[in-house]
């Protein structure tokens, strides 16, 4: 299992968000998590992730077999967890050029590979590029730095493609997106899915799932996965809302 | 270049890591006694060969030094100095002139290579022509024969003083004269070598001219004077770098930097100033007091001031134009970092005495720990300088609570029709922008280093680009572990 994750409780300042949270992610599936707005959907992001602020008081968390709570962030981003943040910062002054370089360098250097060459990288930037039909002047700005609210996602999903990760974690990527954008970063997952990595799609919508087509949906609520199906359980709930799930789940 | 090819072991290494500059050279050193007085100042005057009239401006400035007290205006706290508790005059022995590397003292080589300074290869590597100065005399000068053949002028304060009597006789003083202020009077009574540079009219000064500082002898002030003079119509970009080796004992170091622009003559000079800082708990590091001024005398003259103030304990530091002419244009580039318990009070003054003068000043100051950092900056516009404009943009940014960011900004205007603008910013490093980098795999020193840089950018710009990779990579190792 690439991602397995047992019997999560997590508190914020005092408040438990996730509550005995179990989920278990195989290389090549595509997972999503939906469920009403603060059941814990983020909560989960940001404990995979390692953030501050987040303890994780029971349960555990193991990637490719190693369990992770003791991994700091960057740790466990250079082994190959990724996520597209809801909420992209910009970072004033830092071109996004330079900030790739440093990444993808950071995760070399933690493989023990040497810095890439700078001929191959920006090959290798300008192939990745095409992949999210991102402009060059946008890798030419300031880390998000100007970016409309849709320029930012793609670009999550292009630093996505640059660092090619195991375990991508995608939050809200649909939010502010118009049918357009979502189509190019629902292309852009689609063509970096491989039998060798997986994803864990957060999301309110069932619209972001007829482009990512999901194996499994998970219905958080409460700070458990109270349901989980086939991705015909995204359109069910699509169809009915979460209030039969939430009565089915309270009887 | 004969002596370069023997010298292939002097491989040019910028500066950088952690505070690796902490290593102590022993070469026997010919010290001045304890303490300033009347003798005092004839000793380092004959020690230096100086004609009467060198000794008689040190002598005048010194007798107006006793009736001056300390400035303490500024946002520093130190425990008071003990000027009679300070050797004055510190010399490495070897006095004779060297005709090639092989002839330095091998001991210093070795200084230098730590430092990743090489004397030849500079030129090879970079294009920088270096004047080494090492504890107050200067080793060896080089490209002399290069910038010989522009006329131009650029040796130790002491070779000038022999060489070009009346160029320096002219010209030192004119900008800070003695009775300026307290470390001004100070360095010109004691002052124990430095730099010249004269450009003549009309010439482009082919390379970056560069002079690396370093106090290397225990318990001894460092008394720097430059003095750069730019004829008409001619352009030079001018370099100091400043490095320092560990110690105890705080270290007092009060420099005069004076530049004179003539006629749409342009100075650039650049600084990146890494004295030693003191050690976490505050203990040791340098006390910096400099005096910094660039006179734009002739018309359309212009004079740029950029610096990287990473170092010292103590920065009392306001490198200031003067813009006499008229048109004529002063900047004031300033990227100033504070950890641990460093304290800086620093910025500019921009003096608008001509027409349509213009100046930019832009300050970044970086305070973590629990260091202070103040910007204090004067524009004066005087009443015949009509149609004078600033624009000043001081920001400030804070990593963690515990340090401190002040902005003394004083405006004199005297002419309706004068400009100013003033912007000032005060932020953060956030929580978001941190994870953000260590999600892509960047630790937090890593993810600090690319922030500040990105917020430095603006200045770090205006550096030339050698000098502008080594300050980037300073910014980072200053702010290592202040953050987690």
């Amino acid at each position: 299992m690439l991602l397995n994750i047992k019997n999560l409780h997590v508190e914020i300042a005092g408040k438990q968000i996730l509550k005995g949270l179990n989920l278990g992610i195989n290389k090549g599936e595509v997972h999503a998590i939906m469920g009403p707005n603060g059941t814990g959907k983020s909560t989960l992001a940001a404990a995979i992730t390692g953030r501050d602020g987040y303890e994780i008081t029971e349960g555990e968390i193991w990637y490719k077999d190693i369990n992770i709570l003791d991994k700091s962030p960057d740790e466990r981003a250079n082994m190959g967890i990724f996520l597209s943040f809801q909420y992209p910062v910009e970072i004033p002054g830092v071109s996004m050029t330079n900030f790739m370089r440093t990444a993808l360098n950071a995760k070399r250097e933690f493989n023990g590979l040497p810095p890439i060459a700078a001929g191959e990288f920006l090959k290798l930037m300008e192939e990745k590029k095409k992949l999210v039909e991102i402009h060059s002047k946008l890798t030419n700005r300031s880390v998000n730095e100007g970016f409309s609210g849709g320029e930012k996602k793609r670009n999550e999903i292009f630093q996505m493609a640059m660092l090619e990760p195991a375990m991508a974690i995608l939050d809200e990527t649909d939010s502010g997106l118009d049918i357009d954008a979502l189509r190019v970063v629902a292309n852009g997952v689609n063509q970096l899915r491989t039998t060798e990595n997986a994803f864990l799609v957060i999301t309110h919508y069932q619209r972001l799932l007829d482009y990512i087509v999901p194996d499994f949906v998970h219905v958080l609520f409460d700070g458990r996965i109270i349901k989980t199906g086939g991705k015909n359980l995204a359109l069910e709930l699509e169809a009915k809302g979460y209030e039969w799930i939430k009565e089915q789940h309270l009887v | 270049m004969d002596e370069t090819s023997n010298n292939d072991n002097i491989i040019e290494q910028v500066t950088t890591s952690e505070y690796k500059y902490g290593f102590f050279t022993d070469i026997e050193t010919d010290f001045a006694p304890v303490g300033l007085n009347e003798d005092i100042i004839r000793f380092i005057s004959a020690k230096k060969e100086e004609p009467e009239w060198m000794l008689e401006f040190r002598l005048k400035a010194f007798r107006h030094w006793q009736t001056l007290e300390e400035p303490n205006w500024a946002h520093l706290n130190y425990p008071k100095i003990n000027y009679q508790d300070i050797i004055y005059y510190a010399a490495p022995k070897k006095k004779k002139q060297l005709a090639s590397l092989d002839e330095v003292d091998p001991e210093l080589l070795d200084t230098f290579n730590k430092l990743g300074i090489s004397l030849e290869e500079q030129k090879m590597l970079s294009g920088v022509a270096v004047d080494a100065v090492i504890d107050s005399v200067s080793v060896k000068t080089t490209f002399q024969d290069t910038l010989a053949k522009h006329g131009i002028i650029f040796c130790s304060f002491s070779e000038a003083v022999r060489n070009h009597p009346d160029l320096v006789r002219k010209y030192m003083g004119m900008v800070v004269p003695y009775t300026d202020n307290f470390f001004a009077a100070l360095n010109s009574a004691v002052f124990s070598d430095g730099s010249f540079c004269y450009i003549p009219e009309g010439v482009r000064c082919p390379l970056e001219l560069s002079t690396y500082f370093r106090i290397n002898a225990a318990n001894t002030g460092q008394f720097e004077r430059t003095l750069i003079v730019a004829d008409k119509g001619s352009y030079v970009s001018y370099l100091e770098g400043c490095t320092a080796p560990q110690r105890d004992e705080n270290q007092l170091h009060a420099a005069i930097v004076e530049i004179i622009a003539m006629d749409h003559a342009e100075v650039k000079y650049s600084t990146v100033q890494n004295w030693y800082p003191g050690d976490k708990e505050g203990q040791g590091g340098v006390y910096n007091f400099v005096t910094k001024r660039g006179l734009c005398k002739g018309v359309s003259s212009k004079i740029s001031w950029t610096q990287v103030e990473t170092g010292s304990a103590i920065t009392w530091k306001y490198p200031s134009c003067i813009l006499q002419g008229d048109n004529s244009i002063g900047e004031f580039y300033s990227v100033a970092v504070t950890n641990n318990f460093q304290q800086a009070d620093t910025g500019t003054k921009m003096v608008h005495i001509g027409k349509n003068t213009r100046s930019t000043i832009v300050s970044k100051g970086i305070s973590a720990g629990r260091s202070n950092n103040s910007y204090r900056g004067l524009v004066r516009i005087l009443p015949r300088a009509t149609n004078a404009r600033n624009f000043s943009q001081c920001d400030s940014l804070l990593l963690g609570d515990k340090c401190g960011a002040h902005t003394f900004p004083y405006i004199e205007a005297k002419n309706e029709t004068s400009i100013i603008e003033h912007e000032a910013t005060t932020s953060k490093i956030s929580e978001d922008q941190l994870f953000y980098c260590r999600q892509r795999g960047i630790d937090t020193e890593k993810a600090i280093g690319l922030i500040v840089n990105g917020y430095a950018k603006e200045v770090l710009n205006k550096l030339p680009m050698e000098f502008a990779v080594e300050a980037q990579k300073l910014l980072a190792i200053t702010l290592e572990g202040s953050v987690g």
